[in-house]
């Protein structure tokens, strides 16, 4: 089996994620606003106006402990969106046919995909974290370990978007996953509450939960506090990223939803 | 030579359990014009499908330039320009973006890429909407943006599945004389066409195919030789209340100053001509009934003994 060059795979895979930046550009009032005035309204409503009454949380203000999870929430929906709805609207169309009779590999489209999922990701989280400026001081204990989970859950998110994409069927298909999946992991995964709060049980169930782990690994590299420990959290995110990888394009290479 | 396209016992079942293709051999020679005929859901589009590998074979060997397209398939694709049936663009992207972003795909850089996309644009006269979104084009334009996004990258097979359908027939002809220009620069062509007089206008080869089966697969001449009979209508100076007798040859009056005549191959006009005005009958002017080729292709789908 022969290989294209790489300066050919190169150029397909910036020509797939500039056309994906292109594309929540171009849409703008519908993937940069609304994340903007949700994270708004979470800020003041959790943050200010119940925050203030809560105290403190994990040995930081209740708003200083639910600004990383609010960041890390817009980050993963949005990368989530923006892969789930570019994708599936190009099959629906049938515009990724352009795309599947093209000599790109099947690991070329899935990462260009997925990384026009973090970039979009990427500017909400830059936009929400300028937005906490305003109810909260940034406090930074290690940036390291702060990028890295961001970027990592937000590719993360982007390949689950990729799958749920491959197999939708119908406009439906794209809602079902993020109400009925994605917003309970969200709500459960220690966003808004610290899990030590939670019976035995319930904080069992949360160790399953991705989010989880993106929310505390994300919370100690900016406040220095989590309810994991962070190496273990990495080694999560990691072993979610490759299992995500592989099941996505081996979806690909089976052509399933887009092959007859 | 090897052949831009040779096609070996291809048979394609779909999940349904639908056989598409039974069994389809096909040599298409480098440089050549060819058409592949047929009705709805004979398989033509099955073909082209399994060609740009959107539709996966059943079993069976396709090659493109002596290049297997399972073992070859980045370089395979390489060679290839697809042309789909149905619109298949981002009708919100703009239409320089269109062909541009195709050209990434097969590697251009951008520069080329957008030089090339400006080429084919003007050449295809749609530069003048180079900025505009794609819904804004007509449909005639939506078709020939096609063409210039399966150009981009310069294949040395294009394949063309219907393209111009639904397209008028001023713009259809000016389409027509683009590809027939991008055929003699060396591009190989297959096309699949509901149009029979595009076939017959443009092609050199030809194959038909019915229910899966290739029916016939020669030269475009010689498929025409094998038309036994032809019909002629002929515009009488003077309306005939019934058709004339003439000896050896079918006629039908289809209006009082139309008569149809029906000539065998091995017959000739004058010889009706004479007989018409030893009747008193004059002919003003004449038309062929209808296209050749469709007359033709019914025969071979409807009796395929009768012709072979």
């Amino acid at each position: 089996m022969h290989s294209l060059p790489l300066n050919y795979k190169l150029t397909a895979f910036k020509t797939i994620v500039w056309k994906e930046v292109r594309r929540f550009l171009r849409i703008w009032v519908q993937t940069l606003v609304p994340p903007v005035i949700t994270i708004s309204l979470y800020f003041v409503i959790f943050g200010n106006l119940i925050g203030s009454r809560i105290g403190e949380m994990g040995g930081v203000s209740y708003m200083q402990f639910v600004v990383p999870g609010l960041i890390m929430m817009s980050i993963v929906t949005n990368s989530y969106a923006n892969v789930v709805s570019s994708f599936f609207s190009q099959k629906y169309q049938r515009s990724i046919e352009e795309l599947l009779v093209s000599p790109v590999p099947n690991y070329v489209i899935l990462a260009g995909f997925v990384i026009g999922g973090v970039s979009r990701g990427l500017a909400i989280g830059v936009i929400a974290t300028i937005m906490s400026l305003f109810f909260s001081g940034l406090h930074m204990h290690n940036i390291v370990i702060t990028l890295l989970v961001v970027l990592m859950s937000s590719i993360v998110f982007s390949l689950g978007g990729f799958i749920n994409a491959i197999y939708a069927n119908k406009f439906d298909d794209i809602t079902i996953i993020p109400t009925f999946v994605l917003t309970p992991l969200i709500y459960l995964g220690g966003v808004f509450y610290s899990v030590d709060l939670l019976p035995d049980f319930w904080r069992l169930i949360s160790q399953i939960n991705p989010i989880f782990y993106m929310v505390n690994a994300f919370r100690y590299g900016i406040l220095g506090v989590s309810d994991v420990n962070v190496v273990f959290a990495f080694m999560m995110l990691v072993l979610f990223t490759v299992t995500l990888f592989v099941f996505a394009l081996f979806l690909l290479r089976r052509g399933k939803g887009l092959r007859h | 030579m090897t052949p831009a396209i040779s096609i070996k016992d291809l048979y394609k079942t779909y999940d349904n359990g639908f056989e598409a293709l039974k069994g389809i051999s096909l040599d298409v020679a480098e440089g050549d014009f060819f058409a592949l005929l047929g009705a709805n859901g004979a398989g033509k589009s099955t073909t082209i499908g399994v060609l740009s590998t959107l539709v996966r074979k059943t079993s069976g060997s396709v090659q493109v330039f002596g290049k297997n397209v399972d073992t070859n398939s980045y370089e395979t694709k390489l060679d290839l320009g697809v042309v789909p049936q149905e619109v298949n663009f981002n009708h919100f992207e703009k239409v320089f973006d269109i062909v541009v972003t195709q050209g990434g795909y097969y590697g251009l850089p951008v520069k080329l890429a957008k030089e090339r996309a400006e080429k084919y644009l003007r050449q295809l006269g749609l530069w003048d909407k180079h900025d505009q979104q794609a819904r804004n084009l007509s449909g005639g334009m939506k078709r020939r943006l096609l063409i210039a996004r399966a150009l981009v990258h310069e294949p040395r097979l294009l394949l063309l599945d219907e393209p111009t359908a639904g397209v008028d027939i001023e713009l259809r002809r000016s389409t027509w004389e683009f590809l027939q220009e991008i055929n003699r620069g060396g591009t190989t062509i297959i096309l699949t066409t509901h149009y029979l007089e595009e076939a017959e206008t443009l092609c050199r080869n030809i194959a038909m195919i019915d229910a899966g089966v290739i029916v016939e697969n020669t030269s475009m001449k010689s498929l025409l030789r094998k038309l036994h009979q032809e019909y002629f209508l002929l515009d009488l100076r003077e309306e005939l209340s019934e058709a004339p007798v003439l000896d050896g040859y079918n006629c039908e009056l289809k209006d009082p100053a139309i008569l149809e005549v029906a000539l065998e191959s091995n017959q000739d006009l004058n010889d009706v001509f004479a007989k018409l005005q030893a009747l008193n009958i004059q002919v003003k002017s004449m038309r062929n009934k209808s296209n050749r080729l469709e007359q033709l292709f019914v025969s071979l789908l409807q009796k395929p003994e009768q012709v072979a």
